[in-house]
């Protein structure tokens, strides 16, 4: 993005020279002492259409440069390693899939691709690292991601970069990318909480999910090994993909899309659990997709189409 | 406001009627123009007031001047008024109300009552707007997003929000008295041809205030609905969407730039044909750059929501069409520039804040191309960068146009001139105090500073001191204006009908002018900057 | 209504017509200048309402099952009463209009009259719709509970919150639009008293054209908002 950045440095200083030079000398040649009348000239079209086009074509260029930049920022590599973020007023609350969990910093070995699974409790904020020219905001009620991929070991500031109230400009904190190898002797010692999936199957039988979810698809609700990442046809007709918003929604309202061929009398688990459980329980959702044994079953007839 | 000694004998619009009653009931839009100076003025110096507390605070990394939650306030209500009670009303409303009918060759507006009706309601907006200050603000930012401004703030949401509501009120009438009267009232022979550029900006100004400030009085509606009887339009836990409201705010509040910049823009035309004795360079362009500019405006909105949680497919539209509007402001500038050449410039005070603005608004029109980027945005926005490029353009862009006008058409507005030498040195102190205290705010930006940030690294002290030493700078600026202007009231020369030999119909009557503007409705055979039968003033003397 | 400059010079001993402002040449000037303002405002008004419109259609298309729901709880009946009532009291408007233009007084206040009527009908109307709701406690906030809705529905389920954004929305359009009825009662009740005065001629009754149009518009909402609110998912 830099070199993106100094292309714009460039072209903005260029044209802002430009400008203010030619504004100077003609300032200066054209002052009223030297040039008593002016000389009327009405306008030229073939100037009008060159200084609108020759704009454009720049434009263009600095369009499909940003743009490819901000796809590629916007689309996660698979097999990224996960982190869950939970933000709140104001402070930020990290999970690492294998168990750690962080207040403020977030330590990440160099050399790996990791993705940011963030969701807000409260109010919008924004998960800002300016080392790496990266942002995302942070919403209540849904995830967002980000994703990023360090290559230098060293600690970087990490802001709240959407206004969020009283001590908004106090939610900072560091991410610290180590050596793989430091970063495994970290995660050895940073305390073993046991892994994010690990956790959310306790939560899950805790809650009595089993009961209805069952492993032999007697269950009065839909068996979910393999069920993450596919696609899902619904009562009403429409067909959505089980992403990490899906299994969120389907947990906090479970009414607002009915999967086919099952009744709407799962159980409202709003205000029941909390933004971390909700993590955990989605990690162990995606855990399922690995099954020791036995095919991934989807609920889809084969062929049909996921909408986006 | 005891005129008398302003001219002579001769009646005009100020010595007609004397006492307060004829000024709080006037129908005259000069008077009203007057009217709405003063309390425009009144809230830029609140509106500045509250941006020297807010880089006093930043002069050091630790929030140690005030509360946090005091200068959340303080940077909300900064936000709020400038833009409400400022830069949105500021150049239409005085410049625009004085001038429009003028310009037009008309006695007064198309509808003078409702002119009136508009100030009172800009006035009761900054009254609520200032009692909710008074009795302890707000601290949402002037952007009040949801779910912070709905659920979790305990501030006074909802009167902040009567009286923007209210004062966007004055802002639709304004604008629709504008429009029917350039449609309506123009006087004979002068066609939408020979329409002055600064016409064409108001015109182009009155669509977008017409247009988008109501979207903005429904959204503000809805806010106060969901925070009053809490229900969950814009909240999440409640089911709501609060992307919805973003949508919604920004739908009017993009436009709304537009409605701060294209006025002062009209201005700046003016200004460089009179001080160039030439007509605009490709006119027919720039008039119609102002109606492109209002109407490409409404569809780039969400370019403030990139990193909000929106669709990458959105993003790349909304990306496209914010470079495309770029274009128009571009072929501005280069017509303004080209107007230049082979011109016979004189340096008047109005014509240094013309050129002043021809540079600021170039950078900060530069800058929005870094905004527009996808990629360089998402490092970008929410930092300084973006509070140096915002004001680029309004404080270097129409701040500087306004004070250009001020100054262009006090002899027309008052009778006098202002002093020479010191409206020159105010400019430059100006452009100078500008530059080094927002220049500093885009490395800040780059660098990685967030905004509405109350303390702050200490690496990033330096660029802070320089900016809040640049602020007081531009402090002394603005109060030497509002100093020698009240003195020309009452020391200035008397100012004939013409003192800048400048075209346009407003210059054909005397200063200041009658009552109904012109003895004679007069009729027009002439194109617009006709300067070539224009003789120049033999020299502008501004001694007494 | 044409476009150009006013073509009369004006100089003050020119006879002026019926209540000539001093800042217009002539009467069509005024004339034409006031319908233009007044179309001006009606933009206005249509991007109001228009932002209702966008947040309805999204949470539409988000939560159809409880704006259905919700659609099927609300008076049919009592709904499509008070379209009749506004169409018949456009017509009484547009007629009140002739009148003016041919000079009938009488006529004119009958009719302006009996556009009043059946504003306040269908405000009464309204009013009852909202009691039932207040009853039944489907109105948002504190007390709202739409449970018997979710009974009432089994085949259509609903998550309570949703159907709380569809009842806020209900209210905020209706509510809406109901203060723009006051509104427009409260111009025509001003209009009414001038035109019993005399003061609408044939040549000059341009404020009945205005309130006419105005009124007309504030129809023209509820034609939209009915069927929104209240004709969803209706074949069960």
């Amino acid at each position: 993005m830099d070199a993106l950045y100094i292309f714009l440095v460039l072209v903005s200083a260029f044209m802002c020279g430009l400008i203010f030079l030619t504004v100077t000398v003609f300032a200066i040649r054209y002052r009223r002492n030297r040039q008593p009348h002016a000389e009327p000239l009405h306008g030229s079209t073939l100037l009008e259409v060159a200084w609108s086009v020759a704009p454009l074509g720049v434009f263009l260029v600095m369009f499909v440069w940003g743009a490819v930049i901000y796809f590629q920022e916007r689309t996660p590599p698979q097999g990224a390693t996960e982190v869950y973020v939970v933000a709140k007023q104001w402070m930020w609350k990290l999970q690492h899939q294998e168990g750690p969990r962080e207040i403020n910093q977030l330590h990440v070995p160099a050399g790996r691709d990791i993705k940011l699974i963030m969701t807000s409790q409260d109010v919008i904020h924004s998960f800002y690292v300016p080392a790496f020219r990266l942002k995302q905001d942070v919403l209540p009620g849904r995830y967002t991601t980000m994703w990023f991929h360090a290559t230098k070991p060293g600690t970087y500031h990490l802001f709240c970069a959407e206004y969020c109230g009283t001590m908004h400009s106090g939610m900072g904190g560091d991410i610290i990318v180590m050596e793989p190898t430091q970063y495994q002797a970290w995660v050895q010692t940073g305390g073993a909480f046991g892994s994010l999936a690990a956790n959310g199957e306790a939560i899950f039988q805790q809650l009595g999910c089993p009961t209805c979810h069952r492993a032999d698809t007697q269950g009065r609700g839909p068996y979910l090994a393999g069920v993450f990442g596919s696609p899902v046809q619904l009562e009403d007709g429409r067909v959505v993909t089980a992403d990490e918003n899906y299994i969120r929604e389907s947990i906090l309202a479970p009414n607002a899309k009915i999967v086919s061929g099952f009744k709407p009398i799962m159980p409202v688990f709003q205000g029941l659990v909390s933004e971390e459980d909700l993590n955990a329980l989605v990690a162990y959702i995606k855990s399922l997709n690995q099954p020791p044994s036995g095919p991934a079953m989807s609920t889809l007839a084969p062929g049909v189409q996921a909408e986006k | 406001m005891a005129t008398a000694v302003l001219t002579g004998e001769r009646e005009n619009y100020l010595n007609k009627e004397y006492g307060i009653r004829s000024w709080l009931l006037t129908t005259d839009h000069k008077r009203i123009a007057l009217l709405y100076l003063i309390s425009v003025t009144f809230f830029f110096f609140v509106g500045g007031f509250l941006a020297m507390l807010i880089r006093l605070e930043l002069l050091t990394p630790a929030g140690d001047l005030m509360l946090a939650d005091t200068y959340n306030k303080v940077f909300t209500m900064h936000g709020m008024v400038m833009v409400f009670f400022f830069l949105i009303p500021v150049v239409p409303a005085v410049l625009g109300n004085f001038l429009v009918p003028m310009m037009v060759g008309a006695k007064d507006l198309a509808f003078p009552r409702i002119n009136l009706l508009s100030w009172y309601l800009y006035v009761i907006g900054g009254a609520l707007m200032s009692h909710c200050m008074l009795t302890g603000g707000v601290d949402t930012g002037w952007t009040f997003y949801t779910p912070f401004s709905t659920a979790f703030t305990n501030t006074k949401i909802v009167e902040a929000g009567l009286a923007v509501f209210v004062a966007g009120f004055s802002s639709i009438f304004t604008g629709l008295n504008f429009i029917v009267t350039i449609h309506r009232m123009r006087a004979p022979g002068l066609t939408w041809a020979r329409l002055p550029l600064f016409i064409w900006a108001q015109y182009a100004t009155s669509l977008i205030m017409i247009l988008g400030t109501p979207v903005v009085a429904v959204t503000i509606l809805l806010v106060a609905a969901e925070r009053v009887f809490h229900l969950g339009i814009f909240n999440p836990a409640l089911g709501g969407d609060p992307l919805l409201f973003q949508h919604l705010f920004w739908f009017y509040s993009h436009p709304a730039v537009y409605i701060m910049i294209l006025p002062s823009m009209g201005v700046v035309s003016e200004i460089i044909a009179c001080f160039s004795r030439k007509r605009i360079f490709g006119y027919e362009f720039v008039a119609m750059s102002s109606i492109g500019i209002a109407v490409l405006g409404f569809l780039v909105w969400a370019h403030h929501m990139f990193v909000a949680g929106i669709s990458l497919y959105s993003a790349l539209v909304f990306s496209a069409l914010t470079y495309l509007v770029g274009v128009p402001s571009a072929v501005k500038v280069f017509n303004w520039t080209a107007t230049l050449y082979k011109g016979s410039i004189s340096y008047s005070t109005p014509m240094i804040y013309a050129l002043g603005f021809l540079g600021l608004f170039t950078m900060g029109g530069l800058t929005g191309l870094f905004l527009a980027c996808l990629g360089i945005d998402v490092h970008v926005t929410d930092t300084y960068f973006v509070v140096a490029h915002f004001h680029y353009i309004m404080v270097g862009g129409v701040l500087m146009g306004y004070l250009g006008g001020i100054h262009f058409w006090w002899p027309k507005i008052t009778g006098r001139m202002y002093p020479e030498g010191w409206g020159r040195i105010s400019a430059a102190l100006v452009f100078a105090g500008f530059n080094l205290t927002f220049f500093p705010q885009f490395i800040l930006g780059y660098v990685g500073m967030p905004r509405r940030y109350w303390q702050y690294p200490p690496e990033f002290q330096v660029l802070n001191v320089l900016s809040t030493a640049g602020a007081s700078v531009l402090a002394v600026g603005y109060v030497l204006p509002m100093i020698y202007l009240l003195w020309s009231l009452r020391y200035g020369k008397i100012a004939g009908e013409n003192p800048w030999g400048a075209a346009g119909l407003e210059w054909k009557t005397a200063s200041p002018p009658p009552t109904f503007n012109f003895d004679e409705t007069p009729e027009v055979t002439w194109e617009a900057y006709n300067y070539e039968e224009i003789p120049a003033p033999a020299e502008v003397t501004f001694e007494r | 209504m044409s476009d150009s400059p006013a073509g009369v010079v004006h100089g003050t001993a020119e006879h002026h017509g019926p209540e000539l402002r001093h800042h217009f040449a002539t009467v069509e000037q005024q004339r034409d200048s006031a319908a233009l303002g007044m179309w001006l405002f009606l933009a206005t008004e249509i991007m109001f309402f228009g932002g209702l419109f966008c947040a309805y259609l999204i949470y539409r298309l988000w939560y159809f099952n409880e704006f259905a729901v919700g659609s099927r709880s609300l008076n049919l009946l009592m709904g499509a009463a008070n379209t009749v009532v506004l169409i018949c009291s456009s017509l009484t408007v547009a007629m009140g209009v002739r009148a003016a233009q041919l000079g009938k007084r009488k006529l004119l206040v009958v009719l302006l009259l009996l556009t009043l009527v059946f504003g306040l009908v269908f405000l009464g109307v309204k009013g009852v719709e909202w009691h039932e709701k207040w009853e039944k406690h489907h109105i948002p906030g504190a007390s709202f509970n739409a449970s018997d809705l979710a009974r009432e529905n089994p085949q259509q389920p609903i998550d309570q919150n949703h159907e709380q954004i569809y009842f806020s929305l209900y209210f905020v359009m209706t509510g809406v639009h109901a203060l723009h009825m006051v509104i427009g009662i409260w111009l025509f009740a001003v209009l009414t008293w001038y035109a019993w005065k005399g003061r609408y001629t044939p040549e000059y009754h341009t404020p009945i054209e205005l309130g006419g149009l105005y009124w007309h518009f504030v129809d023209v909402v509820w034609i939209y908002l009915f069927p929104l609110l209240y004709l969803i998912d209706r074949r069960h």
